[in-house]
């Protein structure tokens, strides 16, 4: 009697979200393995099964093998920057815990973080600006020839990795902030008294120590890196929107070869292509948190 | 520099020296985060030959509302706005509600076949919603919801994350003893999850609506595909296809984002405690 109102009570309040969930996350992701398999047009009722077509061919489409290489050096070129940086700054940060300025620091390194991204690519945007912007203008103190940077196919992705890692700096900066804070202060006496320097502390406690949290980071960020699209589209685009200047991103390739092209079935193989390079990532992930594991 | 003081001693020139240093170098870093949003912000309010002047000034120097007036009359942008806000807070509103009911019968009624399915929910987690967005195009436009914000609800309807964090801290904060006294009372299943669970997770579920509403509020690609008519759009996207269009006035797209800026801007400095804590957790789930 108990048990049953229990029970009742577990299928009446779980089934309606279960339902949700299946219906907008696990359906949608087992369509996209079978609609990979498929030629469809969008319209056609008629969706033939071809098997791994559509890999065979991404594998030889010049577009693909653009967008995979921009999204992976920008995935890259992001971590490289923002992980070592928001290390140091978290270190730095904490170590004026006391001080008045702790929050302010916190919060503006944070902000870029929360504020909506058109406008924050827009203020980009307008600072890669060739003619207008204050980059140029600025550099030109120095005698450096202005640049277009956003017209530049390599200068473009490397606009493209400095907005995101902008963006991405405060996150890692606050997981690391919660990293270091749960460090035990024993250590940093230990080193202390074997005569350790601050810097060298931070490269042989706090570096190894937080390997695990490093390794965290580092997944979500490049995850994010593979995702990017809006930044893309926003500062990639000229005042014309001509597609042409463009930095092609995996996530634009698809949209375009979904609902511009009317290839459903090719997008979504290069959408599997995506979950498996975010699979692989997260598999690498554990497996090293294992390694730590087992060695311990 | 990470250990805290040994006692309460002054500190020596020497450290007084690098906390100095230390200030002035993060106070450089907070200006190179700050300035691109302040400059942005500052020239929604200039004249034309303002926002030209070399250098950029933080301050116009005869501030205008001109830009303003212009980009309203030019576009729907409060139009934007509202369904922006509405899309956010239905999407905060759902995933309050299925998180914590998932959350806490994940935790407290736990059984094989159930935690079989929280494993699911953990395992799609990982799956980017970039991946899945093409199906779920297609269920948005089986139910004739494209270009409306129901249809950008569906996307974001549930969070695997939020999930998460209610099952662990239903399991670290409601002991078992609580709920058997309320049985033992006489009191129903439905009454003791709203009237005892929920009240108890306030804490936890504050950050996971922050984290909600932001997460909607700044969605991009969704609503790319999904709002495809001028009057659906969100205003991340209309403002993206303002800035393509034809107008390059500086003053004008300015204005536009600014607008879109501040409200952000401000609801996080409100709720900068429940964001940082909803993000800080999101961190420690492994």
């Amino acid at each position: 009697m108990k048990s049953n109102a229990r029970l009742l009570f577990v299928i009446g309040a779980l089934l309606p979200t279960l339902a949700i969930y299946g219906w907008v996350r696990v359906y949608p992701i087992l369509d996209v393995l079978n609609l990979s398999m498929h030629e469809w047009n969008l319209i056609s009722k008629n969706r033939p099964f071809i098997g791994f077509d559509n890999f065979v061919e991404l594998s030889g489409d010049p577009l693909f093998h653009e967008a995979l290489r921009n999204t992976t050096v920008i995935a890259f070129g992001v971590l490289f920057v923002t992980v070592p940086l928001a290390m140091v700054l978290a270190a730095l940060i904490h170590s004026r815990t006391g001080s008045r300025l702790a929050g302010f620091y916190e919060t503006s390194v944070f902000l870029p973080h929360v504020v909506s991204l058109v406008p924050a690519a827009m203020a980009w945007k307008w600072i890669f600006d060739a003619r207008l912007g204050p980059l140029n203008a600025a550099l030109g103190l120095f005698g450096v020839a202005p640049k277009a940077w956003l017209f530049d196919p390599v200068l473009s992705v490397v606009c493209l990795i400095v907005l995101c890692s902008w963006q991405a700096l405060g996150f890692a900066v606050l997981i690391f902030l919660v990293g270091i804070k749960n460090l035990p202060t024993s250590l940093y006496e230990a080193a202390r008294l074997d005569g350790a320097t601050a810097v060298q502390s931070f490269l042989y406690v706090t570096v190894p120590m937080l390997k695990p949290i490093i390794l965290y980071v580092s997944v979500v960020t490049l995850v994010a890196g593979f995702n990017v699209y809006g930044q893309a589209f926003v500062l990639a685009s000229d005042a014309q929107g001509a597609p042409g200047q463009l930095v092609r991103v995996l996530v634009l390739d698809m949209l375009e070869n979904g609902f511009r092209n009317y290839r459903v079935g090719y997008a979504a193989a290069e959408a599997v292509v995506l979950l498996l390079v975010v699979l692989a990532l997260t598999a690498i992930q554990f497996g090293l948190l294992r390694d730590k594991g087992a060695r311990a | 520099m990470t250990a805290a003081p040994l006692d309460d001693r002054r500190p020596t020139p020497r450290e007084r020296a690098v906390a100095l240093a230390t200030d002035a170098l993060l106070l450089a870093v907070c200006a190179v985060m700050l300035l691109p949003l302040v400059l942005l912000v500052s020239n929604a309010f200039k004249t034309p030959p303002d926002i030209l002047r070399w250098p950029p000034a933080i301050f116009p120097r005869e501030a205008t509302l001109d830009n303003f007036r212009a980009v309203l009359s030019d576009t729907p942008l409060l139009r934007w706005l509202w369904n922006s806000t509405l899309f956010a807070l239905l999407s905060t509103a759902a995933i309050l509600t299925t998180s914590s009911i998932a959350g806490y019968v994940f935790a407290k009624f736990r059984s094989m076949p159930l935690d079989i399915v929280f494993g699911v929910i953990l395992a799609t987690a990982i799956v980017p919603f970039e991946v899945y967005m093409i199906p779920l195009y297609f269920n948005v436009q089986a139910l004739g919801l494209l270009n409306t914000t129901w249809g950008l609800l569906v996307g974001y309807l549930v969070m695997s994350f939020g999930i998460f964090l209610i099952r662990q801290n239903v399991i670290a904060s409601i002991p078992d003893e609580l709920l058997e006294a309320a049985r033992v009372d006489g009191a129903g299943e439905t009454w003791i999850f709203v009237r005892i669970v929920v009240p108890l997770l306030r804490g936890p579920l504050g950050a996971l609506g922050v984290l909600a509403f932001f997460q909607a509020w700044t969605a991009f690609a969704w609503p790319m595909i999904v709002a495809t008519t001028k009057e659906s759009y969100t205003v991340e996207v209309g403002l993206a296809l303002f800035q393509t269009g034809f107008t390059v006035d500086l003053g004008r797209l300015s204005a536009a984002a600014a607008v879109v800026l501040l409200p952000s801007i401000t609801v996080f400095s409100l709720l900068r405690r429940q964001f940082v804590q909803g993000v800080a957790t999101s961190g420690l789930k492994d």
